[in-house]
């Protein structure tokens, strides 16, 4: 290390207040040009209070922020801008009508004669800009349909007109599959180059370790650590994080029971072909491959969500009317959806309705709902998955990531299901619950639940599942034992370098 | 049907995703066009007096009134937001400016129509100013001030009128020829009216703030969060829809001549009607001002065609109901055809 260059950014002693909660107390950080500093912590640690103080969004009760030496004060979006930061967040917020070129532009378009809209510049802008990027994009089609992926690209083309000197990027790569990961990298890289500096959110660490020069812990709201990133392991990270060791459970061949579940011959037109597989008692089956392979609309089918056009699910040998969730329900099938804020909770209606929405016949007496049974029926489930919570009548959006994740994942085992869908049950949870969800996954496996899991962390596949359909544009193309898995093979099979099936 | 599906979709799979949707913008244009076409081609088959330039006159002056409320409510439409009180406004303005000419003797005809006019669009950007104002000062949802301001700008109407008229005698000639005048059996005023719609979407297609109201009906918390000035625009689309409802109302009086305190009543409902089988989508963010105003051609076209073809007049509120499930159950079946198309054409690109 050589002599270092002034930051571009520092946040120094910054300290925020919720009532009495102290979300960040008293952290430093320093983002210097031309690099990327990854910061990193488990959920409630203060990152996203951080980002927050950066946006301008929530202004810090103590402490200083200074760009290129010179103290700021943010009170709104508009100074964050002004001052040459910019956020990426893991859900841009675009504009779905507008096309791709004006969302970067929009209220800033470059201007012709008489104030005009100057198309043609606008344009070569955008041009420029995605070559400086790398990236592919059409500058004119609508934003309505991108990916989550092509949105953040569409954000860091937008910091990027606006010639910010920081850009913050929170959790980025939460929703992306693993190309989409590569491309973001690339497109990290070359900014890196191009002389930003970059502050990089992520929960998985090997991207810490891949892109980062320096990290930042952080904690309870307190700053832990701050160190190149060189010289540190997995687990000196993870132990500054969570502050104790975490025992990982590998997933062990349960004693497999009967067939449960039969999926044959699924298909839904421009979604999923010919899709088939078996699920067994007491086996967690993981559905791999790209976002957008096919596999939420599968799961989506098989719970009666989205109709399907041919073939058959098949539960305990009856076979199940298809688009009907309520007929799924039924016959013991619960699906923990994938975006849990909009599909599996109500966020503003109390922790213990949530617990209990699927569960009401059960707590009603003469067709009416017995509060008290509600609330001793959900502090039950409460202790049963060590939820963390204030109090069980406070929203479910008092309730961390992880924590949010375990009550969808009580409403559903208070049904005692014969078959539990989960679509990327740890998305956004930081390391430690996410431990304890997969330690979940396997206690139900062995009570003789049916799981079928689908992941984009291959790391998770690989830890949790006992056996890996992987899915490719539609289809089933592999299908890997536990043992026989690896993570390259199961990334061959979803993006088609790999044509034979190892079974 | 499923082999053309087929086709279709396998057309659709070729051509990019930019293509896909300007062909989405295009067939939602195209659809209305069409749809005018057909009506045309029919009702002459039926009655070929519909195709003579009297025919053409008249339908194309029962729309110039329509079309400048429907470009109004275009650009409030647009921004996410609604003006319910554009009846209204109308009826006010078509009162002060039919009744102005009372107060106006001895004055030169030219001047005096000038005056009347700047005072129906005096009072429409008023009734306009308050409408903006509850709607972004008061954050109360425009749906529910429009509605409240129905009933307000009627209720000054009555009290002014009470139940008395403007009679048409009480107007000089000269304002009546401003609907009447024609060249080749086109109305002067449609061509005014053609030539303001195309300022007006010149406007929205070209300038920040035009844009600034898509932006705003597409996304408004994103709209907030890059700095756009919602306020200032959202009232802005409000002034102008109330200063075109005044501009309207003085030329109902033009057109109609008797005047009393229902004029313009129940309207704004055919206005919303028009803009939105024009294709401007009813929560904002997409659509276009020429939409509205060919939706208000529309309209007006069949009710010629009924009573041309001597269909009761009585059809005509139904069929315009159906005009609107017909295009709204159309917009969604190409929506979604296109959202399907852009999901196939995504994963394509990422394997």
């Amino acid at each position: 290390m050589t002599e270092a260059p002034s930051p571009v950014l520092s946040l120094a002693h910054a300290s925020k207040r919720f009532g009495a909660v102290h979300a960040l107390d008293d952290v430093s950080i320093e983002l210097r040009a031309g690099e990327v500093h990854g910061l990193v912590g488990e959920n409630g640690a203060g990152k996203s209070t951080l980002v927050k103080i950066l946006a301008g969004v929530h202004p810090p009760d103590d402490g200083v922020i200074r760009v290129e030496g010179r103290e700021v004060v943010l009170n709104g979006p508009g100074d964050a801008r002004d001052a040459g930061i910019a956020i990426i967040y893991q859900e841009p917020i675009l504009f779905p009508d507008l096309t791709v070129e004006e969302n970067i532009f929009i209220g800033r378009q470059p201007l012709g004669p008489g104030h005009r809209i100057d198309r043609r510049a606008m344009r070569a802008h955008v041009d420029e800009l995605f070559t400086r990027l790398g990236v592919r994009l059409d500058p004119a089609r609508i934003a309505r349909g991108l990916s989550i992926a092509e949105q953040q690209i569409v954000e860091i083309a937008k910091a990027l007109s606006l010639r910010a000197k920081v850009i913050v990027m929170d959790e980025p790569t939460a929703a992306l599959s693993a190309i989409e990961v590569d491309r973001l990298f690339r497109v990290v890289e070359s900014l890196r180059g191009g002389g930003t500096a970059v502050l990089f959110i992520s929960h998985r660490l090997e991207e810490i370790f891949g892109l980062c020069r320096h990290v930042t812990v952080l904690r309870d709201g307190r700053w832990v650590l701050s160190r190149p990133v060189h010289g540190l392991s997995s687990d000196d990270l993870v132990r500054a994080m969570v502050g104790r060791e975490l025992v990982e459970r590998d997933a062990t061949q349960q004693t497999v029971g009967d067939d449960v579940l039969r999926v044959e011959r699924l298909t839904r037109e421009g979604f999923f072909t010919d899709v088939s597989f078996t699920l067994a008692a007491g086996e967690i089956v993981a559905l791999a491959g790209l976002v957008g392979s096919g596999r939420s609309e599968v799961a989506r089918a098989i719970f009666g969500i989205d109709r399907y056009d041919a073939g058959s699910v098949t539960l305990n040998g009856r076979r199940l009317r298809r688009a009907s969730p309520t007929a799924a329900m039924a016959a013991g099938i619960g699906l923990v959806p994938e975006d849990r804020r909009q599909q599996g909770l109500v966020m503003e209606m109390s922790i213990a309705r949530n617990v209990s929405l699927a569960s009401l016949r059960r707590l009603q007496r003469f067709g009416f709902l017995v509060g008290s049974a509600e609330r001793r029926f959900a502090a039950d489930w409460a202790v049963r998955l060590q939820l963390k919570y204030g109090s069980l009548a406070n929203p479910a959006t008092s309730l961390s990531g992880g924590n949010q994740q375990k009550v969808v994942l009580a409403k559903w085992l208070a049904r005692r299901p014969k078959v539990l869908i989960v679509d990327e049950p740890t998305r956004g949870i930081d390391v430690g619950t996410k431990a304890e969800v997969h330690r979940l996954l396997d206690e139900l496996a062995e009570q003789g639940i049916a799981v079928l899991m689908i992941s984009s962390e291959l790391p998770e596949v690989l830890r949790v599942a006992d056996r890996i359909l992987v899915m490719r544009e539609g289809k089933l193309v592999a299908e890997f034992a536990h043992a026989a898995a690896s993570e390259e093979a199961i990334v061959a099979a979803a993006t088609g370098q790999l044509q034979g099936v190892a079974a | 049907m499923a082999t053309a599906e087929a086709r279709w979709l396998h057309l659709a799979d070729r051509i990019s995703a930019r293509r896909l949707t300007d062909i989405f913008y295009r067939l939602r244009a195209f659809g209305i066009l069409a749809a005018l076409a057909v009506l045309v081609v029919v009702t002459s088959a039926i009655q070929p007096r519909f195709l003579s330039g009297n025919e053409l006159n008249i339908i194309l002056g029962n729309t110039n009134i329509l079309a400048l409320l429907a470009l109004g409510e275009a650009a409030v439409v647009i921004s996410r937001n609604v003006d319910l009180s554009v009846g209204s406004t109308l009826g006010l303005a078509a009162f002060a400016s039919g009744s102005m000419f009372g107060h106006l003797h001895g004055v030169p005809t030219v001047l005096a129509i000038v005056i009347v006019f700047i005072v129906g669009i005096g009072v429409g950007t008023a009734c306009g100013i308050v409408n903006g104002a509850l709607t972004t000062l008061g954050r109360v949802p425009s749906l529910v001030v429009t509605l409240a301001t129905l009933y307000v700008f009627r209720g000054i109407d009555i009290l002014i009128i009470g139940g008395g008229q403007v009679v048409a005698s009480s107007l000089p000639n000269g304002f009546f020829e401003i609907s009447l005048k024609s060249v080749y059996d086109v109305p002067y005023l449609a061509l005014v009216v053609a030539a303001v719609v195309a300022v007006a979407a010149f406007y929205l297609r070209s300038y920040r703030s035009g844009r600034d109201l898509y932006a705003i009906g597409s996304n408004p918390e994103a709209a907030r969060l890059v700095g756009i000035p919602i306020e200032r625009r959202v009232f802005g689309a409000f002034v102008v829809s109330g200063a075109l409802a005044g501009v309207a109302g003085v030329l109902w009086a033009s057109k109609y001549g008797t005047l009393d305190s229902t004029a313009g009543s129940g309207y704004e409902l055919t206005v919303i009607a028009a803009v939105v089988i024009g294709g401007v989508a009813i929560f904002g963010g997409s659509g276009s001002v020429v939409g509205a105003a060919v939706g208000a051609l529309l309209l007006n076209t069949i009710l010629g065609a009924l009573y041309v073809v001597g269909v009761s007049p009585f059809w005509t509120q139904a069929i315009s109901g159906m005009m609107i499930l017909l295009a709204i159950t159309l917009d969604r079946l190409v929506s979604l055809q296109l959202t399907a198309s852009l999901r196939r054409k995504r994963s394509a690109h990422a394997a």
